[in-house]
């Protein structure tokens, strides 16, 4: 199959790349790019684990094709935070135990990175609703909530601090 | 402060971050930057990718394969079938429970999903692509999917590759889609106590079929070496070394050249327990070819092909005095096994731990029986977190004690206190013969209906099934009420093996010179946070800080041997080896510290992290120092080094219980339910990390709701699987999930070295009765007796309807 050249900023470093047209984005950064942290649970676009940052909006990766992200912006979880820093959302995830065997947690993390961007003060009827497309089969949500709702709060003080 | 003075004994406890801690995870630093490695990461120098061509059928002949035009597809390498397994002896393999299963079909078809040929390619999309090519010609038989009509006389034989053979490893099999009979208890007696009571109840419950769906699918990479020899096979394996083993028997090539790891697995719930035909297509093309090949397989084949769960029908009868005594219970099974018997029980236990069907009760004769059929259906029959068929068990039990209160007039909540075995009868020889360790039904109880203010709670119900009446409100109130008993940690070697082995588990422990060490298990983890828990039992056995303890666990060349995770088993089990493997290092650090303090070692005694001279706490060894001195000084009689290594054979299994509340409102025009209140106090013995229970009991509620609210693997009569996506298949989100309470308390395992019971399924067991209890609860005063599950929202509907509260 033909395939096409592609172009991705990818956790903010240029990546060029060959691709069939049909290729998914999560194939491509997984297995050509080695980005690892988005994984795969499902066929049908519900789990949430591939969850990555587009042009800055949540997409599943396994939903997109790796030609539509021709020129995108992506961020991984592996572009949040960093070896030696933890990014508010991880610390928190840690300090609430929001995680259990870590599949969904790349996946969690980076949606709710997009979500308190775009509600920096969620209630927790909000939180739910916005991480709705993120399954956990593991820690039945609520330390998840809780991290979230405690990572806002933190992200909110460091903010006013700085005002 | 000046830095000078000695930490205090408060101080040193708390810097070991030992037993009793919230400790936060050490995992999570990895999982959340996005570095764990889970299979489906690993990517090995010319790997291979395997795809399954699988039957679309539930039965049928293989008539003929043909797969030119697949081979002739540009990367693809081969493509296997039975016949190319056959001289290997590998087209069929043993299961866990003694039966056999096709690897790839052998000239016919069982099920739908079934594997029909291996396709390895040079990348997924090419092998996918193959799969399509591959030409398989089936000529459609006679389909059963429901097990009564499996055992009717003309039923048609779907094992013909048993045909003749009238019994099987559980004893006689007395139709040809018949299994075993498994029986316990005393059937006479029993009859007698029934046929002579003052009150029987009887109902069918049904506990349907499910699936564990971890959010991670099965998978392998399969490296074989052939100028060293050497297996190397990474997959999604909840028992590594039991896999090692198997692998070494099927394949011939010597358990030492075998090397299995687990890596990160990411949720197993008892999915990763068995082995699948993908794992052994894996291995073979990676032998045949003598490159790695991985199979990872997608949610739609892992929920159609790798391990169902439950799928009990149990007809129960239990009697009582009209003052609500329980006098007999009896239970019989009629168990879907599917196409092959493959369920991950202990091999002398077909029906796993069933027989804890008296539950929580004083139940003076019980018996069951359970009828193993096959069916055209996924092989499977996994415990899905859950000890062994312990959830149908409790399920069955909670069940039957809310029909017999309904039979009775009585308040439920009274019924079970009233026949809770009290403190004092422990342990507790149940009639079906097992011998619960220890237990405080009765403060549990009590403290779980006052938690949640139960008199009130049932006012509130009772106004406002008068408001229904009287057209005021839509909408009904149920009250679930649960009392569990669990029984895990499998388990005695004398009486629990998987085929052959023992279910012992272990903990080889190294001491470094500078007071750090490793403690290697032979468990694997798939979340429940070992590498954390682990660490802190040995902290407050050795004296050691959690924080310089590595745990590993899953790499079968480095871990000792040990028989998995699953069944709530690993701290039991693998617990108790920690514990006794700490307890042997201190006994030699002691002798060390002995000849340093020039003491005999009788006068000295532990204390947190050091031996003090009795009577003279300023002459001391810290564990640090005697690490030291353990490399570094010639000691006589003594060996030099620091290690221990035990293998913990339990004595007994371990009982946690717990009492659990759902308080539910259900709308009866829609069928919609909401969650208002769930409370759930668990008594796992001693805690290790309050956090992780927490978590655990999170998790295992929510799996509960799922199973209770809605999960099922259905399939129609000519045997298609209705429910084989995430469309389909229900795994609540946030959304749907309610806020939980949890609470406890406290009795300690007698048996266990540190009393811990194990907590990881406990609200699998306890959780699903809650949920349906109260769906049946809230139609109670309709006279709703019992409903199968899932109750989802169609159901709920029409139980409604059916009761005629729609006018
Ligand atoms: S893999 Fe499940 S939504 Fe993308
Ligand atoms: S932590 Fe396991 S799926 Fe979320």
């Amino acid at each position: 199959m033909s395939r096409m050249h592609i172009t991705l900023t990818v956790n903010g470093e240029e990546r060029e790349l060959l691709a069939e047209p049909r290729e998914l984005l999560i194939h491509v950064l997984r297995e050509k790019l080695g980005l690892t942290g988005p994984h795969i649970g499902c066929d049908t676009s519900h789990c949430g684990a591939c969850t990555v940052e587009m042009n800055g909006r949540s997409v599943k990766a396994c939903t997109v094709f790796a030609a539509q992200a021709d020129g995108a912006e992506i961020t991984t979880i592996e572009g949040l935070g960093s070896p030696d820093g933890l990014h508010v959302l991880q610390q928190a995830f840690r300090e609430h135990h929001g995680l259990q065997c870590g599949f969904c947690t790349p996946g969690m993390i980076t949606r709710a990175h997009r979500l308190l961007q775009e509600n920096p003060d969620p209630t927790e009827e909000e939180v739910r609703f916005g991480m709705a497309g993120n399954l956990c089969r593991c820690t039945g949500y609520q330390n998840i909530v809780k991290a979230i709702l405690a990572a806002a709060e933190e992200m909110n003080t460091v903010k006013e601090a700085a005002e | 402060m000046n830095d000078m003075t000695p930490p205090t004994r408060e101080e040193r406890v708390e810097k070991l971050k030992g037993l009793g801690c919230s400790r936060k995870r050490v995992e999570d630093v990895r999982f959340t930057h996005g570095k764990g490695n889970y299979v489906d990461d690993i990517k090995l120098p010319g790997m291979l990718h395997g795809d399954f061509v699988r039957s679309p059928y539930a039965h049928a002949r293989v008539k003929s394969i043909d797969a030119s035009a697949a081979l002739a597809l540009k990367g693809v390498v081969a493509v296997l079938t039975a016949k190319d397994l056959e001289p290997l002896n590998l087209h069929w393999m043993p299961t866990l429970a003694g039966d056999k299963q096709m690897v790839l079909a052998d000239g016919k078809v069982l099920f739908q999903g079934q594997e029909v040929a291996f396709v390895l390619a040079e990348d997924r999309y090419i092998a996918a692509d193959a799969a399509e090519l591959v030409e398989v010609e089936y000529e459609e038989l006679p389909v059963v999917t429901d097990p009564f009509k499996a055992l009717e006389p003309d039923a048609v034989e779907l094992r013909e590759d048993l045909h003749g053979q009238d019994s099987g490893v559980h004893g006689k099999r007395r139709h040809h889609n018949h299994i075993f009979l498994w029986e316990a208890g005393h059937k006479e007696a029993t009859e007698q106590a029934i046929s002579s009571a003052e009150v029987v109840a009887e109902e069918m419950v049904y506990y349907h079929r499910t699936h564990p769906c971890p959010l991670e699918t099965c998978g392998s990479v399969a490296s074989m070496d052939k100028v060293n020899g050497k297996l190397t096979v990474y997959g999604t394996f909840q028992a590594p070394h039991v896999v090692r083993t198997v692998a070494s028997l099927l394949s011939g090539i010597e358990e030492h050249n075998i090397r299995v790891v687990s890596p990160d697995i990411g949720g197993g719930f008892g999915n990763k327990v068995g082995v699948y035909p993908g794992y052994v297509c894996s291995i073979v093309a990676s032998i045949v070819t003598g490159r790695p090949v991985k199979w990872v397989e997608d949610r739609m084949e892992n929920l159609m092909a790798t391990a169902f769960a439950r799928d009990y029908w149990m007809k129960g009868r239990i009697s009582a005095t009209k003052d609500g005594r329980i006098t007999g219970l009896s239970c019989h099974v009629t168990a879907d096994h599917g196409a092959f018997d493959a369920c991950a029980d202990p091999t002398k236990f077909p029906a796993g731990f069933f027989h804890i069907m008296t539950g929580s009760y004083d139940i003076p004769v019980a018996h069951v029986g359970v009828d193993g059929v096959y069916t055209n259906k996924a092989p499977g029959g996994v415990a899905y977190r859950c000890s062994f068929r312990v959830t149908e068990a409790a399920y069955f039990i909670e069940r039957m004690i809310e029909v017999l209160a309904i039979e009775l007039g009585m308040d439920a909540a009274e019924l079970r206190a009233k026949n809770f075995i009290r403190k004092e009868q422990f342990p507790y020889h149940s009639a079906l013969g097992w011998e619960y360790d220890s237990g405080d039904y009765h403060t549990a109880w009590e403290k779980a209906l006052k938690a949640v203010d139960y008199e009130g709670l049932r006012r509130e119900q009772a106004e406002r099934v008068e408001a229904f009446r009287r057209g005021e409100t839509r909408k009904l109130l149920g009250i679930g009420l649960t009392h569990f008993t669990e029984i895990v940690g499998a388990g005695p070697v004398k009486n629990c093996d998987i085929l052959g082995m023992g279910m012992f588990d272990s903990c080889e422990i190294r001491i470094h010179p500078t007071g750090s060490a490793i403690a290697r298990l032979g468990t694997i983890s798939q979340g429940q946070g070992h590498a954390t828990t682990f660490a802190q039992i040995l902290a407050s056995e050795i004296g050691l800080s959690a924080d310089s303890i590595t745990i590993e666990e899953g790499d079968t060349d480095t871990a000792p041997y040990g028989l998995g995770t699953y069944g709530s088993r690993s701290t039991p089990v693998a617990g108790a080896a920690t514990a006794m493997a700490g307890r042997k290092i201190r006994a030699k650090a002691q002798m060390i510290a002995a000849y340093l303090l020039e003491v005999h070692d009788g006068d000295l005694e532990w204390d947190v992290d050091r031996f003090v001279v009795k009577g003279a706490p300023e002459r001391f060894k810290t564990m640090k120092e005697i690490a030291y001195a353990a490399y570094n000084q010639a000691i006589p009689g003594v060996e030099p080094g620091l290690e221990a290594v035990s293998y913990y054979d339990p004595p007994n299994m371990t009982y946690p219980f717990g009492a659990y509340v759902c308080v539910m409102e259900i709308d009866v025009d829609t069928g919609t339910h909401e969650i208002r209140q769930f409370y759930a106090l668990d008594d796992c013995g001693t805690r290790i990390n309050p956090m992780i229970i927490e978590g655990q009991v999170h998790g295992g509620l929510t799996e509960a709701l799922a199973i209770a609210m809605g999960q099922e693997i259905a399939y129609d009569e000519i045997g298609n699987v209705k429910t084989g996506t995430l469309m389909d298949f229900f795994l609540p989100t946030a959304w749907e999930t309610p806020n939980y309470t949890t609470d406890f308390t406290e009795t300690p395992s007698p048996h266990h070295p540190i009393g811990a019971k194990g907590v990881g399924e406990s609200p699998n067991v306890g959780g699903v009765p809650a949920f349906s209890n109260a769906v049946h609860d809230a139609f109670r005063a309709f006279g709703l007796r019992q409903v199968h599950m899932p109750h989802d929202q169609w159901r709920i509907w029409k139980t409604a309807h059916d009761l005629g509260l729609h006018g």
